[in-house]
């Protein structure tokens, strides 16, 4: 029916011109990750007599994370194999397993946040803890929202199966997941390794 | 040779244009009439990229009033008309040649200017050194070397490198006498240096330029420029009959509001560095010759 | 928190302001009830997805900013007309310039831009909307409540009083506790979400909904600004997002981003604040540019000189403009070579905007120039903006700028440009397109004397703030001693403001004249144009284009025009087809409230509101999500109805 219909675009562009501008999305959520990754290192060795990294940083605690969330950006490539095949009930299984997997994320997350406000490291104790905290807590509030999405998601795919605009939101979401991986990742140098090195 | 000397008669003639339509007709152009070398150096700046963007803006308007004139769209005009005409390769080097000569010209002597100025305007004698901090909403300069302090007001000896070590105990602001040089900002935790020199004695202008809040705008304090042997005297004075800054008339000084001149004989060592440390300074990893805590920072 | 530091209503001027504002509600409020257009604001405005309403609410809304603004701007010139003077205090002063400030570039610069945006670009690029017109919708909601929360500021809780910079520590609780900086903090940040997202979809709309045939280096140069303008955006808007984001993480979790305790380091502020402020100015001042490439072509009959060079000017300005923001701090100190390095590629950028000013000259040259009221504001700007240009290198030489930092000759310089060059372009844009927006032209009369009261005014007002910073005279000062030498320059200097007000009210007149007794322009191409957006009808229709047009090479209708004048042009038979079209949405206007509530309740550190608004804006994203009935298709009878009911038919 598209063809029967004139646009100005082609209706079938209409799903790329979504994903092309996600992708700009993309670029700009890199720049804001970016200016955070500034403020980091710059005031990263700023105690003001508080705790230092090597003291907080608890290290199965982050290569648990990170080794969770890596898994959960291979599940969610596995989930987009299962859209090439146009397997509703495979591709939500990936999904919800991603989902899981994000779910245990936050968790440890949540866990090493707390524990650290425990030993009396807040966000107020000094600069260097500020910008710990809203770096990897940006990268959290990112992963909520990812599953957020996920959850609706699923939930259109139940309604109504793999169809040209479900299947493109399929690819925006996996490639924000794939993104807060990648973000993951200098998270986990930057912030963890050079942090109790 | 002939081109160059042309070239400095016309720099010349308007110079003194300049200086003419600028200071010739009040002495309120406190910024083109100098007193000390730093303002000088910045003067001549200020000439020559004025003359230099005249010698490009100055024809182009003039061009653009002759063409809106020349190429007005009346049935009677019978200039030229090419209403597809769109490029000209040697138009467009001239136009991209002429203002790439004009940064390259005015670049080097920018360079030449921001290099002199970190540097003591003269070396044959020793600087003097005055450490000012800016608080809500008042001026504290104290005189490490003659363990002596002021606030709203400074005195400094004409011909004598003066080193401004700046500060703030409060929101940023920044220190300005333009008879004798530009600005530069005081910021809680950091010490910045700027030189300034005096040559002729007298009453300068010295002001708050950067918004700090309430009082902002009453943030002046006159700089006092006179001979080494008054400036001894001064000191002795002050020594004699000024009282002595404590440590919890500093605390007042510092509380938010507007006060008067003072002046006092002493106050409490390690005071300024103690402001810096207080808000931060060992933070601080900014190495270069505009940061340094000074090697005479305690009295 | 008390009532009487809620609602402020000790100041007689902001009580005069309380109550007009409750009376112009309660007017607007009547007339709607009265003539029964609740129904009618609803379905044709609130929910639109189209991108011309959407440019004119744009338009609007930046014309009462710009009201706002200038109100702000005029109590400032008569605060200063005299030493000493009594109006206002400096608490009261202090907020009037930061809220002049921030509403002039962030609630009037970036609407009226993107008005033009809006108005435009899918028109020109012979596009049937812009590339996601739901998301349209939404930038311009969260732009306009992002404006009506930092407006209610005026009246509830306080204005911001710390600048338009909002350097910390000044910006920080320690010195300054009360709502104003939350407002300042909250509502650029919604809309600055919106800017981020108008970013993208001209981005996309440019580069991928052109009309056929249509190639990159054949757009009109409106859209290759706007083009540069989107890039600027996407990459300087985040920084500032997170600049404002610590800011407020300083304020109401207790961070030490910026503080002077706890290793905090408000540096660090100037220097993100400049990365996004600096790249702001040319995301304001591109589109302009745009614009009078269009105007010189069209009013001089030719075609634009140097269309190769304006585009690598344009990209080469959107790039150069990151790498110029230290010279906004040249007296921090950053050492030399850091300010050797800024000096110098400041100057670098006057390059290719120089070559932009020698090719408008070039386009008029051997030309015939006819002195409309587009082509008025353009010659206007060209000189206003040499002369702001020419200061500009002047800031640019470090030494000097020692002495001019923080002094009038800044606040002259800025104003030199911003006025000159958006908003002088903004009106040349507005004059421009307005019969293509609203079917008939603007009377030239009135515009004329709008014109000549603002340029006069520009120089009266502005020429003598540069002699008042050679004078010393620092910004930002709500009082000033009589022993300067000052007073006589403030004294010119307010009567050009008021000036300036008088074009601001000729233009309104103007307006309200030109909707009353101008003509319909039924040609749909009133000045001989050169682009599309003169082949279709003034107004255009809902769908812009009948038949999307095909395009060889630039300056397409120009061509098209010559072609059918020739004697043997025969018509191409153009075939009407149903049109798919986007259905108008609630949501958008929903989620902006949303974010209203939101940001008005972390204005107060209510946290409880400010969750509720919160789980609004998700609700708005969740609903739209499960939205797919999002489309409809316009039958071919219906177009044939509306282009013959506009005096075309196919």
């Amino acid at each position: 029916m598209a063809h029967a219909v004139e646009t100005g675009v082609k209706h079938e562009d209409h799903e790329s011109i979504k994903i092309a501008g996600f992708w700009i999305f993309l670029v700009q959520d890199v720049l804001l990750f970016a200016t955070l990754f500034a403020t980091y290192v710059v005031l990263r060795n700023h105690y003001a007599g508080g705790p230092t990294p090597k003291e907080l940083f608890d290290v199965p605690g982050f290569v648990a994370e990170t080794f969770i969330l890596l898994t959960s950006s291979f599940t969610s490539g596995l989930a987009a194999l299962q859209l090439n095949k146009k397997s509703v009930g495979g591709l939500i299984t990936w999904l919800v397993i991603t989902g899981v997997l994000g779910l245990a994320f936050l968790g440890f997350e949540i866990n090493e946040f707390t524990n650290m406000v425990q030993e009396g490291a807040t966000i107020s104790t000094s600069a260097f803890l500020s910008a710990f905290f809203t770096l990897v807590g940006t990268h959290g509030a990112h992963v909520t929202l990812g599953l957020g999405w996920m959850l609706g998601l699923i939930i259109q795919l139940a309604r109504r199966g793999i169809t040209p605009v479900t299947s493109r939101k399929v690819s925006v979401l996996s490639l924000y997941w794939h993104f807060l991986d990648a973000v993951w990742i200098f998270i986990f140098t930057v912030v963890y390794l050079i942090g109790v090195m | 040779m002939i081109t160059k000397r042309r070239l400095v008669r016309l720099k010349n003639i308007l110079m003194l244009l300049l200086l003419f339509v600028m200071t010739g007709c009040s002495k309120n152009y406190i910024v083109l009439d100098p007193k000390g070398p730093v303002g000088h150096a910045e003067l001549r700046l200020i000439i020559l990229s004025t003359i230099l963007i005249a010698i490009v803006c100055v024809p182009v308007i003039l061009l653009m009033l002759y063409i809106v004139y020349r190429y007005r769209d009346t049935p009677d005009n019978n200039a030229p008309y090419a209403p597809n005409w769109e490029s000209s390769r040697l138009l467009e080097i001239i136009w991209w040649g002429v203002p790439i000569i004009i940064v390259a010209i005015l670049g080097y002597h920018t360079t030449k200017g921001i290099y002199g100025l970190v540097k003591p305007p003269t070396t044959d004698k020793t600087p003097i050194t005055i450490q000012v901090t800016s608080l809500d909403w008042k001026w504290l300069f104290q005189y490490p070397d003659q363990n002596i302090a002021t606030v709203n007001h400074v005195r400094i000896p004409t011909g004598v490198p003066v080193q401004f070590v700046l500060t703030s105990d409060a929101p940023m602001n920044s220190f300005w006498v333009p008879q004798l040089g530009g600005q530069e900002y005081t910021m809680p935790g950091m010490a910045m240096r700027l030189w300034l020199q005096a040559d002729h004695p007298g009453k300068y202008f010295g002001t708050g330029a950067n918004f700090s809040g309430e009082g902002f705008a009453h943030m002046r304090f006159p700089v006092i420029a006179e001979s080494q042997a008054d400036f001894n005297q001064w000191v002795k004075k002050v020594k004699k009959t000024a009282p002595p800054m404590t440590q919890s008339e500093y605390e007042a000084i510092k509380n938010p509001g507007l006060i008067d001149q003072r002046t006092y004989s002493s106050y409490p060592p390690n005071s300024f560095v103690e402001t810096l440390m207080k808000n931060g300074h060992h933070h601080t990893e900014r190495r270069n010759e505009n940061h340094d805590v000074p090697s005479t920072g305690t009295p | 928190m008390q009532t009487q530091h809620f609602f402020i209503v000790g100041d007689p001027l902001i009580l005069g302001a309380d109550i007009s504002i409750i009376l112009v509600s309660a007017a607007i409020i009547f007339v709607l009830t009265y003539f029964k257009k609740w129904g009618w604001l609803w379905r044709e405005w609130l929910t639109t997805v189209d991108h011309k309403k959407i440019g004119i609410m744009y338009f609007i809304s930046a014309l009462l900013m710009l009201f706002r603004g200038g109100v702000d701007a005029l109590l400032m010139r008569l605060q200063l007309m005299f030493p000493n003077m009594n109006l206002l205090e400096s608490e009261h002063y202090n907020e009037i310039f930061t809220t002049h400030g921030t509403i002039m570039i962030l609630f009037m610069a970036m609407p009226l831009i993107f008005a033009m945006f809006n108005i435009a670009v899918p028109l020109q690029i012979g596009a049937r909307d812009v590339a996601y017109p739901f998301l349209n919708a939404v930038s311009f909601w969260l732009f306009f409540f992002g404006a009506l929360l930092l407006n209610l500021s005026f009246v509830i809780g306080g204005s911001p009083n710390a600048s338009w910079w909002g350097y910390p520590p000044l910006s920080e609780l320690t010195f300054n506790p009360g709502p104003g900086e939350n407002f300042y903090i909250l509502s650029i940040q919604i809309s600055g979400i919106g800017s981020i997202a108008t970013g993208i979809n001209f981005l996309i709309t440019i580069l991928k909904m052109r009309a056929p045939g249509m190639r990159l280096m054949d757009m009109p140069l409106f859209t290759w600004s706007v083009l540069s303008s989107c890039i600027v955006i996407i990459a300087a808007f985040p920084v500032l997002t997170v600049a404002l984001f610590l800011l407020f993480m300083d304020r109401f979790a207790g961070a030490h981003f910026f503080t002077m305790t706890h290793g905090g380091d408000p540096m660090m502020y100037v220097n993100l604040f400049w990365m996004w402020g600096h790249p702001e100015v040319y995301i304001v001042v591109l589109p302009a540019f745009g614009i009078f490439s269009e105007v010189v072509s069209v009013f001089s009959k030719k075609v634009i000189f140097g269309y190769t060079s304006m585009v690598v000017s344009l990209l080469l300005i959107s790039v150069y403009a990151y790498f110029t923001w230290v010279h906004h701090f040249f007296t921090m100190g950053a050492g030399a070579d850091v300010n050797t390095f800024f000096s110098i590629s400041t100057m670098l950028i006057a390059i290719p905007t120089g070559v932009k000013v020698f090719n408008w000259l070039l386009t008029m040259y051997r030309g015939r120039i006819r002195m409309t009221e587009p082509m008025l504001w353009t010659l206007g700007f060209i000189v206003c903006f040499v002369v702001g240009g020419a200061t500009g290198v002047m800031l640019s030489v470090a030494p000097a700028d020692y002495q001019y930092h923080n002094s009038y000759f800044v606040v002259a310089h800025f104003h030199n440009v911003l006025i000159g060059g958006t908003v002088f372009g903004m009106f040349a844009g507005m004059t421009y397109w307005w019969p293509k927006i609203f079917g008939f032209k603007l009377n030239p009369t009135l515009g004329k004397w709008a014109f000549w009261l603002w340029n006069i005014g520009f120089y009266v007002c502005f020429m003598p703030q540069y002699a008042l910073g050679f004078m010393g005279m620092t910004r930002r000062i709500y009082t000033y001693p009589d022993d300067m030498g000052w007073t006589p320059y403030n004294v010119v200097s307010t009567i050009g403001a008021f000036i300036m007000a008088l074009g601001f009210v000729f233009q309104v007149w103007q307006i309200v004249y030109s909707a009353k007794r101008m003509d319909r322009d039924v040609t749909g191409d009133p000045w001989d144009g050169h682009t599309l957006e003169w082949s279709t009808t003034s107004p255009a229709p809902y769908y812009n284009f009948a038949v999307i047009p095909k395009v060889e090479g630039r300056d397409a209708f120009w061509k098209e025009k010559k072609k059918r004048s020739q004697p043997d042009y025969k018509p191409e038979k153009r075939e009407l087809k149903p049109i798919h079209f986007p259905k108008n949405s609630g949501i958008p206007f929903i989620m902006g409230v949303c974010f209203f509530i939101a940001g008005f309740g972390l204005t107060f550190h209510w946290v409880w509101l400010g969750v509720i608004g919160l789980i609004g804006v998700a609700a708005t994203l969740y609903a739209r999500s499960f939205q797919y009935d999002t489309e409809y298709v316009i039958p071919v009878e219906e177009i044939k109805k509306t282009e013959a009911a506009l005096g075309r038919d196919i």
